[in-house]
C-alpha cells in the first residue's frame, strides 16, 4: 500500500437490525494512518457498529467497507491478521491470569517464539503491569484491565489498532496514561480508531467521525468543528449567589444555544452576532469575556441547540422551605467493610436543603458504596447516615419514603409497558386515587410520554429511559433525589434538559446527592467529595477544590487536573 | 510488522495456536468451580443416588397376616412368610386389628391365611388365601399379591418334599442370566453413567461457550486469526477427555464400590462412551451457538438432552411399553443407544454386532448436530 493511502475506507454503508432505524445510515468516511481518528457519539449513534463492520466480524447491508485494502465482506481473514481489536467489553479471559492472557494471545496472534520475551517486556514496560504478572485478570482494576487488553492487542505489532470506548469504567490518571501510549504508537504510523461518547476525549482526537442516531454529522478536524462556534462562547464569571436562576434565565434567552455552570462560572453559546445579556434585576453587570470554544459546544450548536431553561417538573414542585438549617442527608464516619476490605471508610458530609452534592471518583473507589448506604440499601458497618432526620438504621422505612432513587443501570421493568411502569411505582411510594391519576399525568405531560404510554420501556431509546426513570424517582415528590450516574451514555441534548430539571427542583428546596464520573457535570455541584480507595480525599465547592491545586504552570484547572493532583496527591501522602 | 496473508501460514503456527486454545481452556477447567462440580461431584452424588438410594426391588414391605385359626400347619405357613426376605410380618388374629393400618399405610397388605385353610388343605383342594390391598398404589398391590401366591406355592412345595408324598407334576424354575439376582444396582448404575456424560457433554459445554459469547471474549477472540473450525475444535477436546475423565471415575465407583459386575472389555467401554460424547458435544455446541445465553442455553440442555437421556432412553422407563409416537422420537435420543450397550458391557459382555449398530447410529446423530453447529458458528456477530 502506498503511503497516504487511508487504513479504511467506509463508502456509503447502511446497517439495520431488525425493524428500527438504521442503526448506520449511508456512512462515508475515510481512517488514515499514524493519527487518532475517533468515532464520536453518544450510546446507540453506531459506532460499535461501524468498528464491528471494520473487523469483518459484521458484514453491511449496503455499502462497502475496506481496510487495509481488503473487502471485509471477502477478506476477512487477512484483515484479522493485520489489525488489533479491542472491544468495549472486557474480552480477555478473568480466570487466567495476565501472563497467561498474554501467551494465548500470543500464540493465537503467531508470535514467533524468539521474539517473545522481547514483545512481552516490551509491553509490560510499556502498560507498567510487570508487578501483576500472576495476578488473575479478573482480579485488575478497571484501568489494569484495560491496559492489559491494549498489551493484547498490540502483541503483533497491528497496522491498525480498533479500541471500542476503551475509556469507559476507567479513571482520569489511567485514562490518561492509556491515551499517551496509543499516542506513541501513531509515532510508528499504526492507524488508531479510539471510539467514545466523552466529548472531552474527541477533542484530543487528531479527526473525529461524529455520529448520532447512525446518521454521521461530521468528518473532520476537531478544530474544524469548534471553528464553527469560535468567538461565540462566552464566559461570565463571579456568580457567587442564584446560579442556578441566573442559568435558567439565560436559557430562556432564544439567542443563547447552549449554558452550563462552571463552578461559580456560567458558560454560554450564543447565536451568531449576538452577546449574553446584563443581569434585568438592576445588579451589577458580571465580568464577561469570551473563551475557547470546546467540542461539546459545538455538538449541541449542530443538534440545533440545547433545551430552554424552563422545567416544567420544578415549576409544578410544592417548594420545601429553604430556610430550615437542618441537613437533609447526613452521612456521620459511614464504613463499609467487606471481609478484611474497606469499601468505605469514615465517610463524613452533610448536605442542607436545596443543594446538590456530588460524589466524585473512579469505578469501584467507594461512590456506590457510600450512596446506598445513604438510601438504606447497604447496612453500613460503623457509622450513621441520616436523611431527612430519620436515622437510616432504626427508621429506614420511612427515610426512604422521603427519598426517590434512580439507580446506575436501567432499573425499571423492561417487559412493562411505559405507562404500567409509572403506575406501578406510584403505587410502590403509596400514591392512589386522584393524586396518583394527577402525577401520572403531570409526568406524561413533562417528559412527552404521551404517544409512548403502550410501548415496552426496554424498547426506548436510552435518553427516553432515562426520562422515565427521573419520571418514577419523582412521582412521590421527594425531598431528597439521589442520582447513581444519571447521564452516563445519554445524547448532550438529554444531558442538558436532564441538568435543567435537576437545578429547576433545586431551587425549590429539593435536596440531591448525585455520583457522576463526568468531570464537567461535576461543576453543577455545589459541592463534591472526592472519593478515592474508600476514602473522602477532599471535600469542598468545585471552584475551591480547583484552586487547591492551581500552580505557576496550570493556573486555571479543570476539574480533571484537580482530580488528578489531589488523587496524585494523596498517593504521595500514603507512600510518605 | 509481520503480516503474511492465511495461505502462506505454517503449519506449526496453526498447531501452536491449537494448542493455545486447549491450555487456555484446561486452566479455566480447573480453575472453574463450576465445572468441576458438573464433571466430578454432580456424578457422584447421582451415582451414589442410583446405588443407594433408588432401586426398583422391592423388599420388605410391611404387611399384616392374619391367622383366623391357630394350628400347626398354619403357624407352618406363616413363619413362610416370616422367612420371606420380601416381606416384614406383624401377625394377628382378625383382619379388624389391620384395617385401619393398611387405610393410613402403615401395612401395604394384608394376608388372610382363612378357617376353611385347614379343611381345604386336609381335602387335597387347593387351599385358597386371601390377600387385601391397597388399590391406589397398583405397583405393591401386585407386588403384594405375586409374592404372597409365590411364597404359598414355595411353601406347598416344601411340604410336598418334605412329607416325602409326591411332588407336582412339573415346577417350572426361573432363571435369570446375566443379573441372576435381578438387582436393579446392576442395570441402574451403567445407566447413570450415561446421564453423567450427558451433564458433561451438553450441559458443561453449552454452558462454557454461551459463557464466552456473555462475557466478551468469544468477539476478542474471533477477530484474531483463529478459524471457526480451530475454535470449536479448541473447546470440544478439553471437554471430550473431561467426559471421558468423568466416565472413567464413575466406572471405577461402580465395579469397586458397588460392586457392579464388569463382563465386557475396557475396549468396547472407551468405544462406546467416546462415540456417544460425539452427539452429546455436538448438541452443547448447537445450543450454546443458538442461544449465545447461559440461563437459556443451561435451560435447553436440561429439556433437550438431560431429559431424554432420562426418560426416553429405557433408562427407567421400558421403550417396548411407550406409545408408538414416542418409541419413533427415541430413535433420536443418542442415549437410547448408549444405555443398553453399556448395560451389555457391564452385565453380559463384548457383544460387538450390537455395539456396531448402536456406534453407528450415535456416529449419525453426532454429524447432524455438528453440521448444524458449524452453520452457525460462523466468525459473525449479528
Amino acid at each position: 500500500m502506498t503511503d497516504g493511502a487511508p487504513f479504511v475506507r467506509i463508502a456509503d454503508v447502511v446497517k439495520r437490525f431488525g425493524d428500527a432505524p438504521p442503526a448506520l445510515d449511508h456512512i462515508n468516511g475515510e481512517i488514515l494512518g499514524g493519527r487518532i481518528t475517533g468515532l464520536v457519539g453518544p450510546d446507540g449513534a453506531g459506532k460499535t457498529t461501524l468498528i464491528r463492520l471494520m473487523t469483518g466480524l459484521m458484514v453491511p447491508e449496503e455499502g462497502k467497507v475496506e481496510v487495509l485494502g481488503f473487502d471485509t465482506v471477502a477478506n476477512a481473514a487477512d484483515i484479522q491478521a493485520a489489525i488489533g481489536y479491542m472491544p468495549q467489553r472486557f474480552g480477555l479471559y478473568e480466570d487466567l491470569s495476565v501472563q497467561e492472557n498474554l501467551n494465548l494471545y500470543a500464540d493465537l496472534r503467531g508470535l514467533p517464539l524468539g521474539e517473545r520475551t522481547a514483545t512481552f517486556d516490551e509491553l509490560l514496560e510499556f502498560t507498567d503491569l510487570r508487578r501483576f504478572t500472576t495476578r488473575l485478570a479478573g482480579k485488575l482494576s478497571g484501568g489494569m484491565k484495560q491496559k492489559l487488553g491494549l498489551a493484547c492487542a498490540l502483541l503483533r505489532k497491528p497496522r491498525l489498532l480498533l479500541l471500542d470506548e476503551p475509556g469507559v469504567g476507567v479513571d482520569p490518571i489511567s485514562r490518561r496514561d492509556l491515551w499517551k501510549m496509543v499516542e506513541n504508537l501513531t509515532k510508528e504510523g499504526i492507524g488508531v480508531v479510539w471510539s467514545t461518547a466523552y466529548l472531552d476525549e474527541a477533542e484530543a482526537c487528531d479527526s473525529v467521525l461524529l455520529l448520532n442516531e447512525g446518521k454521521l454529522l461530521f468528518t473532520g478536524s476537531p478544530v474544524e468543528l469548534t471553528a464553527r462556534v469560535a468567538d461565540r462562547v462566552y464566559k461570565v464569571s463571579g456568580i457567587t449567589q442564584g446560579r442556578r436562576q441566573k442559568l435558567a434565565r439565560y436559557l430562556d434567552d432564544e439567542n443563547v444555544v447552549d449554558g452550563v455552570i462552571q463552578g461559580e462560572a456560567i458558560r454560554l453559546v450564543m447565536k451568531p452576532g449576538t452577546m449574553p445579556r446584563g443581569p434585568d434585576d438592576g445588579s451589577a453587570a458580571p465580568e464577561m469575556a469570551t473563551t475557547t470554544s470546546r467540542f461539546e459546544d459545538a455538538f449541541i450548536d449542530m443538534l440545533g441547540g440545547g433545551p430552554g431553561g424552563r422545567s416544567k417538573l420544578a415549576e409544578t414542585q410544592t417548594p420545601f422551605a429553604i430556610g430550615n438549617a437542618k441537613p437533609v442527608i447526613e452521612a456521620h464516619g459511614l464504613t463499609k467493610r467487606f471481609g478484611d476490605f474497606t469499601a468505605a471508610d469514615a465517610i463524613t458530609f452533610d448536605i442542607p436543603r436545596g443543594q446538590i452534592f456530588g460524589l466524585l471518583g473512579p469505578n469501584g473507589a467507594g461512590k456506590s458504596t457510600t450512596f446506598k448506604m445513604l438510601c438504606g440499601l447497604l447496612k453500613p458497618t460503623a457509622g450513621e447516615g441520616r436523611v431527612a432526620g430519620f436515622d437510616l438504621r432504626r427508621d429506614a422505612a420511612e427515610a426512604r419514603n422521603r427519598l426517590g432513587y434512580m439507580a446506575q443501570k436501567f432499573s425499571l421493568y423492561g417487559d412493562l409497558s411505559v405507562a404500567q411502569n409509572l403506575s406501578f411505582f406510584a403505587g410502590v411510594y403509596g400514591l392512589s386515587g386522584a393524586r396518583k391519576r394527577d402525577r401520572i399525568q403531570l409526568m406524561t405531560e413533562i417528559f412527552g410520554f404521551a404517544r409512548l404510554l403502550d410501548m415496552s420501556a426496554k424498547d426506548l431509546p436510552l435518553g427516553l429511559k432515562q426520562r422515565l426513570a427521573l419520571a418514577c424517582a419523582v412521582l412521590h415528590e421527594p425531598e431528597a433525589l439521589f442520582l447513581d450516574e444519571p447521564t452516563s451514555g445519554v445524547d448532550p441534548i438529554t444531558r442538558r434538559e436532564f441538568w435543567t430539571h435537576i437545578n429547576g427542583l433545586v431551587e425549590k428546596g429539593v435536596t440531591v446527592l448525585v455520583t457522576t464520573h463526568f468531570m464537567d457535570e461535576a461543576e453543577y455541584c455545589d459541592r463534591i467529595s472526592l472519593i478515592y480507595r474508600g476514602r473522602s480525599i477532599a471535600l469542598g465547592s468545585p471552584d475551591e477544590l480547583k484552586a487547591q491545586v492551581a500552580s505557576d504552570e496550570l493556573p486555571d484547572p479543570t476539574m480533571e487536573d484537580a482530580f488528578i493532583a489531589l488523587v496524585q496527591g494523596s498517593e504521595e501522602k500514603e507512600a510518605a | 510488522m509481520s503480516t503474511q496473508p492465511s495461505n502462506l501460514e505454517s503449519r506449526a503456527s496453526r498447531a501452536r495456536r491449537f494448542a493455545a486454545l486447549v491450555r487456555k481452556e484446561s486452566y479455566q477447567i480447573v480453575r472453574d468451580p463450576s465445572s468441576i462440580l458438573i464433571a466430578f461431584v454432580l456424578p457422584l452424588i447421582l451415582l451414589f443416588l442410583f446405588g443407594y438410594g433408588v432401586s426398583l426391588d422391592t423388599t420388605q414391605t410391611r404387611i399384616g397376616l392374619v391367622i383366623e385359626e391357630e394350628a400347626p400347619l398354619t403357624r407352618d405357613l406363616a413363619a413362610g412368610f416370616q422367612a420371606s426376605r420380601y416381606f416384614t410380618v406383624a401377625v394377628g388374629r382378625d383382619r379388624r386389628e389391620f384395617e385401619e393400618d393398611l387405610v393410613l399405610g402403615r401395612v401395604r397388605g394384608i394376608v388372610v391365611i382363612p378357617k376353611s385353610f385347614m379343611a381345604d388343605y386336609a381335602a387335597g383342594r387347593h387351599p385358597a388365601l386371601q390377600v387385601l390391598v391397597d388399590g391406589s398404589d397398583p405397583n405393591t398391590a401386585n407386588f403384594v399379591q405375586n409374592y404372597a401366591q409365590a411364597t404359598v406355592a414355595n411353601w406347598e412345595r416344601q411340604r410336598l418334599n418334605d412329607g416325602g408324598g409326591q411332588s407336582p407334576a412339573i415346577s417350572a424354575e426361573q432363571r435369570f442370566w446375566f443379573n441372576p439376582e435381578l438387582t436393579s444396582r446392576n442395570f441402574l448404575v451403567p445407566g447413570s453413567i450415561a446421564i453423567v456424560m450427558t451433564l458433561v457433554g451438553t450441559l458443561l459445554t453449552s454452558l462454557v461457550v454461551a459463557r464466552e459469547w456473555e462475557r466478551g471474549t468469544m468477539e476478542a477472540m474471533m477477530a484474531t486469526p483463529v478459524s471457526a473450525a480451530e475454535l470449536l475444535a479448541g473447546k470440544l477436546l478439553p471437554y471430550f477427555i473431561l467426559g471421558l475423565t468423568s466416565m472413567t471415575l464413575c466406572v471405577l465407583l461402580a465395579v469397586f464400590l458397588f460392586g457392579v459386575p464388569f463382563r465386557g472389555s475396557v475396549a468396547a467401554l472407551y468405544a462406546l462412551s467416546a462415540t456417544f460424547l460425539m452427539p452429546a458435544l455436538g448438541q452443547g455446541l448447537l445450543i450454546s451457538a443458538a442461544t449465545k445465553n447461559q440461563f437459556l442455553a443451561s435451560q435447553l440442555a436440561l429439556i433437550s438432552a438431560f431429559l431424554p437421556a432420562f426418560l426416553l432412553s429405557g433408562f427407567l422407563f421400558e421403550i417396548n411399553s411407550m406409545p408408538t409416537v414416542i418409541q419413533w422420537i427415541t430413535f433420536i435420543v443418542p442415549a437410547r443407544y448408549l444405555i443398553p450397550s453399556l448395560q451389555t458391557v457391564f452385565l453380559a459382555g463384548d457383544i460387538w454386532p450390537m455395539f456396531g449398530k448402536a456406534i453407528a447410529a450415535m456416529l449419525l446423530i453426532g454429524s447432524v448436530f455438528f453440521a448444524l453447529a458449524a452453520r452457525s458458528t460462523r466468525k459473525r456477530i449479528g
